[in-house]
């Protein structure tokens, strides 16, 4: 017996090798991101401090926006409930090391996607969810309407971490104009020093001049110029490292957008079941095992729609109804003059 | 084991601990930030910074790199630092000594200051001078001149400009000046010490002091040409002053409300350097002939000041740490420049905050050192 110890012990050794290599490939495939989230319970998701109609929470606690609804759109797909988000109000400054040091999973955040900020400091973008632009605000009476009126000397009051700072020297460098940067660190106290007449203008992306104009003292007194200085895709962020949460997140969002594509509503989901198109039987889930790849049942997709709704729907009840950009403008479908274009989910 | 062992063994073990407490963090952190694919190296300090900042002492713009940003933040925090600290002590010494005056109102008034100032919390006191600074200060087009030709504005406070030729000659002239004086008071000391003589110093250094720079403009060819701020317009309703030195709004606020919340500590540890000298010195003082001028300045202060310094200094540190809380108005500080803005465009977050940490870390020790160098200058020496 003793005399085949000796092989027994190296062959039971070897099983328990190959049953690590097994589950640890297995467990990969969950994903660590995805399996604690699960754990836990709720997705914790980094939001702004308040921007109307990308996320801002109401008196209550409640946080609205586009921002948050990709939020709860991943925490429907995995969790079964959109209502299972911990959010957590992060400032320009704050949110990539909130994001990398693990404090959140996911940073939806109008947070704009450049090649530097993928490349180097441990992120991943994994979509669009608004395209938007830098422009300036001033105030009606200042008869400026154009920021070729823009003259030596000129105040801009902005925000400090932001790639805001960096257009804005870009602009006013080529325009050959020298201006004084006013930069704070909470977009409160920018709008509070613009309001009160310290800066002669008020620059950050459109959608964001929009919203903080609603926050003013007297709306009607400012306008939007319409210039546009740069380029500013705003998208969700994930840490890299977690190839299957950064696809369930990326494809969460893309749900929402091809759904809109489609016709698949929050209130037709269910009976898009029965559909002839193949496509659409995909994105309710009816067809196909597209959840199988991240380690999910069928139905996330269904679950994003009917929770969450689509696109189109999210984009009216946050910022056309609020009345911020009732113009879809570039963030309508491909197919309706805008450029939003999502790869097909099969 | 003999003493000596015994003395040392705790010693090492201390020190073991706190570097295995390091190393464990170091470790971790190198850890985490190769999973994450986070490099790690100050190379980043020679790239371009591409932002702009507000206010700067140095030449910059967003071309230089981030270690020129870093010093531009760096000496703005030491230009706060400087103003708050010098306002501070004279507000703190007027209202520590207005507290023990003998007049109902004053002695009121300073406690009730000292009360209501340090009570508040600083970042309310800061957000207070700003906002209010901001609402209650005229548009530039609106401002009516103050001292014939500077203009207190919204935008900031605009001073004529002051274009120099030759400056260096002017900046000679004054340092002569000073050597000079103190050459002359050492000597003046002397003769007090063998003679019983006394020069009149002050008049003569007042002398000095002006006739040396005065001469440099007559015979150094120093030249100085005044540019008063004119009225500028850039839209309808934009204006700005033109050619001025700007004091921007957000140092000032941060300046006044920096050193009114300080004051109000300093003036309570001068109160209790003077409360701390028996009164029996007063009074024995007083008995041998001086003036109150006389037992002010060579009986009293001599032993306030030793029970002054030490928690003045303490004072001065939170000043230049409370400093940092510029970020929160727009002042381009240490914090808001290098730690804000400088970490967030490259995301080292690790490099920059121990940079920014090592900084403070240095101003405080340099502070604390001067202050305890001077402590010991006044302390008591045993002839």
């Amino acid at each position: 017996m003793f005399k085949y110890l000796k092989q027994l012990t190296s062959l039971v050794a070897v099983v328990a090798v190959m049953l690590t290599f097994t589950t640890e490939t297995m467990a990969a495939k969950k994903s660590k991101t995805l399996k604690n989230t699960q754990k836990k319970g709720f997705v914790r998701c980094g939001v702004s401090q308040g921007l109307p109609g990308f996320s801002n929470a109401d008196a209550s606690g409640n946080w609205t926006g586009v921002d948050v609804d990709v939020c709860r759109a991943v925490a429907a797909a995995v969790l079964g409930d959109a209502n299972k988000v911990k959010f957590t109000p992060l400032s320009a400054k704050e949110r990539f090391t909130a994001l990398t040091s693990g404090e959140i999973d996911i940073l939806s955040r109008n947070t704009t996607w450049t090649l530097s900020r993928d490349a180097d400091i441990g992120l991943t973008f994994v979509g669009v969810n608004f395209y938007d632009g830098q422009g300036f605000m001033v105030r009606k009476s200042s008869g400026i309407t154009s920021t070729s009126q823009f003259k030596n000397g000129i105040s801009a009051c902005t925000n400090i971490g932001t790639t805001t700072e960096l257009n804005m020297r870009d602009f006013f460098n080529s325009k050959g104009i020298s201006y004084e940067p006013v930069a704070f660190e909470k977009a409160d106290e920018v709008v509070a020093a613009y309001d009160n007449g310290r800066c002669d203008t008020y620059t950050t992306d459109k959608s964001g001049l929009a919203a903080q104009r609603t926050k003013m003292k007297n709306p009607d007194e400012h306008i939007v110029l319409p210039e546009t200085i740069s380029k500013e895709p705003l998208g969700p962020v994930v840490r890299q490292g977690d190839s299957v949460w950064e696809d369930i997140v990326r494809w969460s969002l893309n749900t929402m957008i091809e759904a809109e594509e489609y016709g698949i509503t929050s209130a037709n989901a269910d009976s898009m079941k029965t559909s002839e198109n193949p496509a659409i039987k995909r994105l309710v889930g009816a067809e196909g095992e597209l959840g199988a790849a991240f380690g999910l049942d069928n139905e996330w997709n269904l679950r994003i729609i009917k929770q969450v709704g689509n696109y189109g729907e999210s984009y009216k009840r946050n910022i056309a109804d609020t009345g911020i950009l009732p113009d879809r403008g570039p963030n309508q479908l491909w197919t309706k003059g805008g450029i939003l274009y999502v790869p097909p989910a099969r | 084991m003999n003493n000596k062992v015994k003395k040392f063994v705790p010693q090492l073990i201390t020190l073991l601990a706190i570097i295995l407490v390091f190393g464990f963090f170091t470790y971790n952190a190198q850890i985490n930030m190769d999973n994450r694919g986070i490099e790690f190296g100050y190379g980043f300090l020679k790239q371009e910074s591409s932002f702009d900042v507000q206010f700067s002492l140095i030449e910059y713009d967003g071309s230089h790199s981030y270690a020129r940003a870093y010093f531009v933040g760096l000496l703005n925090t030491l230009l706060v630092s400087f103003i708050g600290i010098i306002l501070s002590t004279v507000i703190g010494v007027i209202v520590g000594i207005a507290r023990l005056s003998p007049n109902f109102l004053i002695k009121n008034t300073a406690a009730f200051y000292v009360e209501f100032f340090r009570n508040i919390p600083l970042l309310l006191q800061i957000f207070f001078w700003y906002f209010a600074a901001l609402r209650a200060l005229p548009l530039p087009q609106d401002a009516e001149a103050w001292f014939g030709s500077t203009y207190m504005t919204i935008k900031g406070y605009y001073v004529p400009l002051f274009v120099w030729n030759n400056l260096d000659v002017f900046l000679y002239s004054i340092l002569a000046a000073i050597i000079s004086i103190v050459i002359i008071r050492s000597y003046a000391k002397k003769i007090q010490e063998n003679e019983g003589k006394q020069l009149p110093v002050l008049y003569i250094s007042l002398g000095l002091l002006l006739l040396l720079p005065l001469l440099s403009f007559v015979i150094g060819g120093v030249n100085l040409e005044i540019k008063t701020p004119v009225l500028k317009q850039l839209s309808a309703t934009g204006f700005i002053f033109e050619p001025a030195l700007s004091l921007p709004p957000e140092l000032i606020a941060l300046v006044l409300a920096l050193s009114l919340y300080t004051a109000t500590f300093i003036a309570e540890c001068v109160r209790a350097g003077i409360q701390g000298v028996s009164k029996g010195q007063k009074e024995a003082a007083a008995s041998i002939g001086l003036t109150p001028r006389q037992v002010l300045k060579l009986v009293i202060m001599p032993q306030a000041l030793r029970i002054i310094i030490p928690p003045t200094t303490n004072q001065y540190l939170n000043l230049t740490k409370n400093s940092s809380l510029a970020a929160a108005i727009a002042y381009p500080d240490l914090v808001l420049v290098f730690a804000g803005t400088a970490l967030m465009q490259t995301g080292r977050a690790i490099e920059i905050v121990s940079i920014t940490m090592l900084t403070y870390l240095s101003i405080s020790l340099a502070i604390s050192a001067l202050m305890n160098w001077y402590n010991k200058k006044i302390a008591i020496k045993e002839k």
